[in-house]
């Protein structure tokens, strides 16, 4: 078929997977088919490699030690934000905050820019967020009498545009949406809705966590105001995420963490912020993680992030075709998407279906993927099955999991 | 992990004591947010008020959380408050005929946990 040709043009999954330790183990004595990637990815042995050197090396805290330790590590740490200053496109590395992870980076901006709403502004969001888009802005509605609104999702699994648009008013003070849904791999258009906050003097978040690892981003071409996305769904370290945010608004932010780092000078009275980004940085901060961070983004730009794209959207349409195939498999989200895959195989429970499968050594994600108001409340369901792919997966396994799916719908049948 | 052999799938497609219960003395529901398995179970005690007469659950969920609970109600049917509270994780399991790993215990539990926190309200309610 031509989409394997096409993917195997880009990329060798059979040769990247040799790089993941993880990926050759077993599972229940069967070979570990790991479909899981939308939740975490598996980390090539560059990352480990770099983050245990560090740590053998040249372990030692950053800006502050005078001695050839800490000067290698700061060197190592700060070149961390350049690099993933380069890899999503963003004109400085101080524009490049090392946060926990997403949800961090999202809380970061939602706390820092708490000062700058009054009580009745709007703060718009999609149908389709993870719960770490709803949670940080319904919190501050409820205690600062902000009004939170959902953009709503077509039965296509798409936004809708037209309903956005009218929306949108001068009480709109933010629009904050993700970039690929984790459940419908829709992939938003960002740069669409971007233009359309500024019409209304809105600022504009993006939650990239879906789609940095995936495909070519560039927060230019986006036109966001804020971009976050997490060190481990793109084969990096976990406990560590990264906040994007234009440098004049970061400027004028309000720090989110107070502490060592983040001060130019301290007195007993009070304190002068540092300047970008440690001002957002408070603390140690992930140092080795940072450096994980780095040879990741390193990796995925080695391989190239139109040939990883184009190798997902391939195995997705395998995936849709393979699965939509089966009897009583619902598939759900848009034609057009993201290497990932939401469905319900019935009679199956998602829960039953990802146990019988882990038998075979297949990891899929069964749950509401913490997008409850989508699962539940949009699509009507309790609970899904997902399959998300990363660069390593092959069309091979894509059909292991096909088969696992029919062979559960026989036990249940 | 053999989970899901006959007896459990049996349980789940015929559940035991499936249905509402009229005059029950106590009902509780529980949500598990994480599956979104739902199960309420209804109770009716015999005259001593302090023993199981009758009990019947109405849930919806994947198989684990459904064939534990209906195993569950056949086994407390007939038991006193007292002998339920003596109802252990490993007392599912062994009705479940395996352990259940870290990712589906909620679901093994959540039949139990919904029992208890019935009884331990009525109870709390003076009537115990």
């Amino acid at each position: 078929m031509t989409m394997t040709t096409h993917a195997n043009a880009g990329l060798r999954p059979e040769e990247l997977r040799k790089q993941f330790p993880a990926l050759s183990r077993t599972v229940n004595g069967k070979k570990l088919v790991y479909l899981d990637n939308g939740a975490t990815t598996q980390k090539p042995l560059c990352v480990l490699e770099a983050m245990d050197r560090y740590y053998r090396e040249y372990n030692s805290n950053v800006h502050r030690g005078i001695h050839r330790l800490s000067e290698e590590a700061t060197e190592a740490y700060d070149s961390a934000h350049e690099t993933i200053a380069g890899f999503i496109g963003a004109h400085s590395w101080q524009e490049v905050i090392f946060t926990k992870n997403t949800t961090e980076s999202l809380n970061l901006v939602a706390r820092s820019l708490l000062p700058t709403f009054k009580k009745g502004d709007e703060v718009l969001l999609t149908q389709m967020e993870h719960h770490s888009n709803i949670v940080p802005w319904q919190q501050l509605a409820k205690q600062h009498g902000l009004v939170v609104r959902y953009i709503p999702v077509t039965d296509e699994g798409i936004l809708d545009l037209l309903a956005a648009r009218k929306m949108l008013s001068a009480k709109t003070k933010l629009v904050s949406l993700t970039h690929v849904s984790n459940v419908l791999g829709t992939i938003n258009p960002v740069r669409e809705v971007a233009g359309m906050a500024h019409d209304h003097g809105a600022l504009c978040v993006v939650d990239a966590a879906q789609s940095v690892p995936h495909m070519p981003v560039s927060v230019q071409e986006l036109g966001c105001d804020f971009l976050a996305f997490s060190g481990h769904k793109m084969a990096g370290p976990t406990g560590i995420g990264v906040l994007w945010g234009r440098t004049e608004l970061l400027e004028r932010m309000q720090p989110f963490l107070y502490g060592g780092d983040m001060i130019s000078s301290v007195s007993f009275q009070d304190a002068e912020w540092n300047e970008l980004p440690w001002k957002f940085e408070a603390g140690t901060p992930v140092i080795a993680e940072g450096i994980g961070l780095a040879e990741a983004a390193r990796f995925l730009t080695g391989i190239g992030m139109d040939s990883i794209q184009r190798h997902e959207q391939a195995l997705a349409r395998h995936a849709c075709e393979a699965l939509g195939s089966l009897k009583g498999v619902r598939i759900f989200g848009p034609r057009e998407r993201a290497g990932l895959v939401s469905f319900w195989a019935d009679p199956v429970h998602p829960h039953d279906l990802a146990s019988l499968l882990d038998q075979d050594g297949i990891a899929i994600r069964a749950g509401h993927h913490c997008a409850m108001p989508l699962v539940v409340e949009v699509l009507k369901q309790p609970a899904l099955a997902r399959a998300s792919f990363y660069l390593y997966n092959t069309k091979e396994e894509i059909d292991a999991l096909a088969a696992g799916v029919k062979k559960a719908q026989k036990v249940f049948g | 992990m053999d989970l899901y052999r006959e007896i459990l799938l049996d349980h789940y497609k015929n559940p035991r004591n499936f249905g509402k219960l009229k005059d029950a003395d106590f009902e509780h529901k529980e949500f598990n947010a994480s599956c979104g398995d739902e199960i309420s179970i209804a109770v009716k005690l015999d005259a001593s008020r302090k023993r199981v007469a009758e009990l019947k659950f109405i849930g919806k969920g994947c198989a684990i959380s459904q064939a534990a609970t209906s195993m569950l109600t056949s086994h407390a049917k007939g038991k006193t408050l007292e002998e339920l509270h003596n109802i252990t994780k490993e007392d599912i399991f062994k009705m479940l005929g395996t352990e259940v790993g870290a990712g589906r215990i909620k679901c093994a539990l959540i039949g139990l946990k919904t029992l208890m926190r019935g009884v331990e309200q009525w109870e709390g309610e003076k009537h115990g």
